[in-house]
């Protein structure tokens, strides 16, 4: 894992000095509001609905056990004792008070962690494949390469005030777990003609009010190109980006008004300009991060324990079967703990269970956990033999749901219940569909589906990547839900079509229902996923379910 | 263009220490209960009564006037965010909801 050196780790304690005045100059009056908020967001501070809301970044997504020891304790002293872990790779704490966030800030880089840029218009948390390091199919762990856009793009002096947010996520396998594709740049690591290792690039993705999927601006860059190409990038939309109008501000606007091929004329002749001035250096620092991000020292044992377990313990087995992941190296496996539990708000972890999934990481996972934009835990490298303990000790801890992927594996955002923009809450919605599919116990037969649900058109929830993707909606002061189905955030990306008019907020529930009904009733076989159903007949028969089955019978098959 | 009529309204602002949701008395201080604001019937006033509520911005942040019935209880949401506002998150019994 990287290790913070002493310049950053002065850079963080000047940057919480100047913030622990500027509040302290909020609160005594020599600061307004409008001073102060720009100086608050640029620490990760936003003022929710209910209280303040800060956002910790965590890069890549990748924790040791240290670090989110203390996110419990930070949840425990300055919050209500939990947290909320986000599609971006943060953490969100809902409760700090004004006064307490600067003691905060210090607690986080004694951990080497901060806030900084995860609000603003400026390039945010890279996000990275939560598999990184680990994925059997992966061609290159992508987190040196994350880190080092990491240090470019922190306090980057030219790209502090873009046009609007911008967002980088990095993939280092063919299977894209990090929804590239809807990302501002999207990198996606590929091989060329000669077997070397470089990126694909993609441009002008992005979710919220126009969502869009991003569009290849090179086909391969190699490594060593990667800075002076994304700085490239990056000042051509700093240029171009439109600044007269924030709904059409972000890259994928510039990409769709000045066409890709404008675009990537101009980016290609900046980078010609500004390929010399990178003299190599980065290529040193690269060398030097990926010294840091050398594998663990994997051990050579027998799996007979968790053969034992597997064909004794249908529990454990049925845990194993939807959550563990094929990894990299013989005899280990990649563990995904859900944040999901039926009933339980998507992304949001107590204290104790923190620090137990830190114990975990610690005992059985080279200390190292993730945090995957699905709102779980992954702890990325565990020995099968160490499976059955953990399961044990996961399951004490509540942490043992066996829902990876499936209907209750929901992302939702914080909608009306915290968020200040929201139009309708998420996390009811979230949690009842859940509880429905527990007690139907029909979610390891509807098998892999992606629910994804946004309280507003921001779409932080990835709605629109969801197979089935629900937007809470304000319609005439009463919440309202529209559904979406065929999106995808994998590397086969497509956003979801609107089936029709939405639904309220006691109806939503039922109309996932039914859709999940017709489903079961139309796929060609029990092997066929909702996604390839729904690509092979259509929208037509969902919606036919959706608007046209007589209310009382639609329950009738979930039950008999 | 006709004029919608004016609703009553209350002040609404979050606590600058807190964050939490507090509104606006007749006695010209903040309160964390609804029930205690002062409910504003004609738009010139509540106008001013804005202003005044906008010279305390060393105490709370973003004070506007939201939409209220008048109850037998004081004043009563009209819109479903306000009555959250009041209330606090769904998921757990944590803000005002708890607070009582
Ligand atoms: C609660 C405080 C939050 C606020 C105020 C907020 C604000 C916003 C806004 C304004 C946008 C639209 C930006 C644009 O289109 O230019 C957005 C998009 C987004 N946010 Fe949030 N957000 C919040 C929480 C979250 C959480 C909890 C997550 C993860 C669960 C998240 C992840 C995202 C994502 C993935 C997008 C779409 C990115 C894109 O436009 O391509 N946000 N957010
Ligand atoms: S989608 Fe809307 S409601 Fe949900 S967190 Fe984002 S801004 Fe808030």
């Amino acid at each position: 894992m990287y290790r913070y050196n002493d310049f950053d780790a002065a850079f963080l304690a000047e940057r919480n000095a100047q913030f622990r005045a500027q509040v302290a100059r909020r609160i005594d009056g020599s600061l307004t509001e409008d001073e102060f908020k720009p100086l608050r967001l640029m620490n990760g501070l936003y003022l929710q609905l209910h209280a303040y809301m800060l956002r910790v970044a965590i890069p890549y997504g990748t924790l040791g056990s240290a670090q989110m020891r203390q996110l419990a304790m930070i949840a425990d002293r300055w919050d209500k004792g939990y947290g909320h872990f986000t599609t971006r790779q943060n953490i969100q704490y809902n409760w700090p008070k004004l006064p307490d966030v600067p003691d905060i800030l210090d607690a986080l880089a004694e951990v080497q962690l901060h806030a900084i840029q995860t609000s603003g218009n400026t390039i945010r948390n890279v996000t990275a494949d939560h598999f990184a390091g680990a994925a059997r199919d992966e061609i290159e762990d992508p987190r040196p390469v994350a880190e080092l856009i990491r240090q470019w793009s922190t306090d980057h002096p030219e790209f502090q005030f873009l046009p609007r947010k911008f967002k980088i996520a990095v993939t280092g396998s063919p299977r894209d777990r990090a929804v590239t594709r809807a990302h501002d740049i999207g990198l996606r690591m590929v091989r060329n003609a000669a077997g070397e290792p470089g990126f694909e690039v993609l441009v002008g993705g992005g979710l919220g009010r126009t969502p869009m999927i991003a569009k290849v601006i090179r086909d391969f860059l190699p490594k060593a190109d990667l800075l002076p190409y994304l700085e490239a990038i990056v000042s051509v939309y700093n240029l171009l980006g439109r600044r007269d109008n924030k709904y059409k501000a972000r890259i994928k606007i510039t990409v769709h008004e000045n066409g890709i091929d404008t675009v990537r004329e101009k980016v290609e002749a900046r980078f010609a300009q500004l390929r010399p001035l990178f003299s190599g250096v980065d290529q040193q620092m690269l060398d030097g991060i990926e010294a840091q991000f050398a594998p663990p020292a994997f051990r050579n044992a027998p799996v007979d324990l968790f053969e034992a377990a597997y064909q004794t313990d249908p529990v454990f087995r049925a845990w194993a079967d939807v959550n563990l992941t094929p990894h990299k190296a013989e005899g280990y496996a990649i563990v995904s703990i859900s944040l999901k539990k039926h009933g339980a708000t998507p992304g949001d972890a107590t204290s104790a269970q923190m620090r137990v999934m830190a114990d975990l990481a610690e005992r059985f996972g080279h200390d190292e956990l993730r945090v995957s934009h699905e709102q779980n835990i992954v702890l990325p490298h565990v020995h099968k033999s160490d499976l059955p303990a953990l399961y044990r000790a996961l399951r004490d801890a509540d942490l043992a749901t066996a829902n990876i992927g499936l209907a209750s594996d929901i992302i939702a955002c914080p909608g009306m219940d915290y968020c200040a923009l929201a139009t309708a809450r998420s996390i009811p919605v979230a949690q009842e569909i859940a509880r429905r599919f527990e007690d139907m116990k029909l979610e390891h037969d509807i098998g892999p589906l992606k629910i994804k649900i946004s309280g507003c058109i921001n779409a932080c929830g990835h709605h629109h990547v969801g197979h089935i993707g629900i937007l809470g909606l304000d319609r005439a002061g009463v919440e309202n839900y529209q559904i979406t189905l065929g999106g995808d955030g994998t590397e086969d990306a497509a956003i979801g079509s609107r089936t029709g008019p939405g639904f309220a907020y006691d109806e939503i529930t039922d109309a996932i229902e039914r859709i999940l009904m017709a489903y079961l009733d139309l796929r060609s076989d029990p092997g066929e996923t909702f996604l390839q159903a729904y690509r092979r007949v259509g929208a037509d028969p969902f919606k036919a379910a959706l608007y046209e089955a007589p209310a009382e019978e639609t329950r009738e098959p979930a039950h008999a | 263009m006709a004029r919608r009529p004016f609703t009553p309204k209350v002040i609404t602002a979050n606590a600058l220490l807190e964050g939490d949701v507090v509104y606006f008395t007749a006695a010209d201080v903040w309160t964390r209960h609804l029930a205690e604001a002062e409910i504003l019937t004609d738009e010139a006033h509540a106008d001013l009564r804005l202003l005044d509520a906008a010279r305390q911005a060393d105490q709370v942040v973003g004070p506007y006037l939201a939409d209220m019935a008048e109850g037998a209880d004081g004043p009563q949401p009209t819109h479903f965010r306000e009555e959250f506002r009041r209330t606090g998150p769904s998921n757990y019994f944590h803000g005002k909801q708890a607070e009582h």
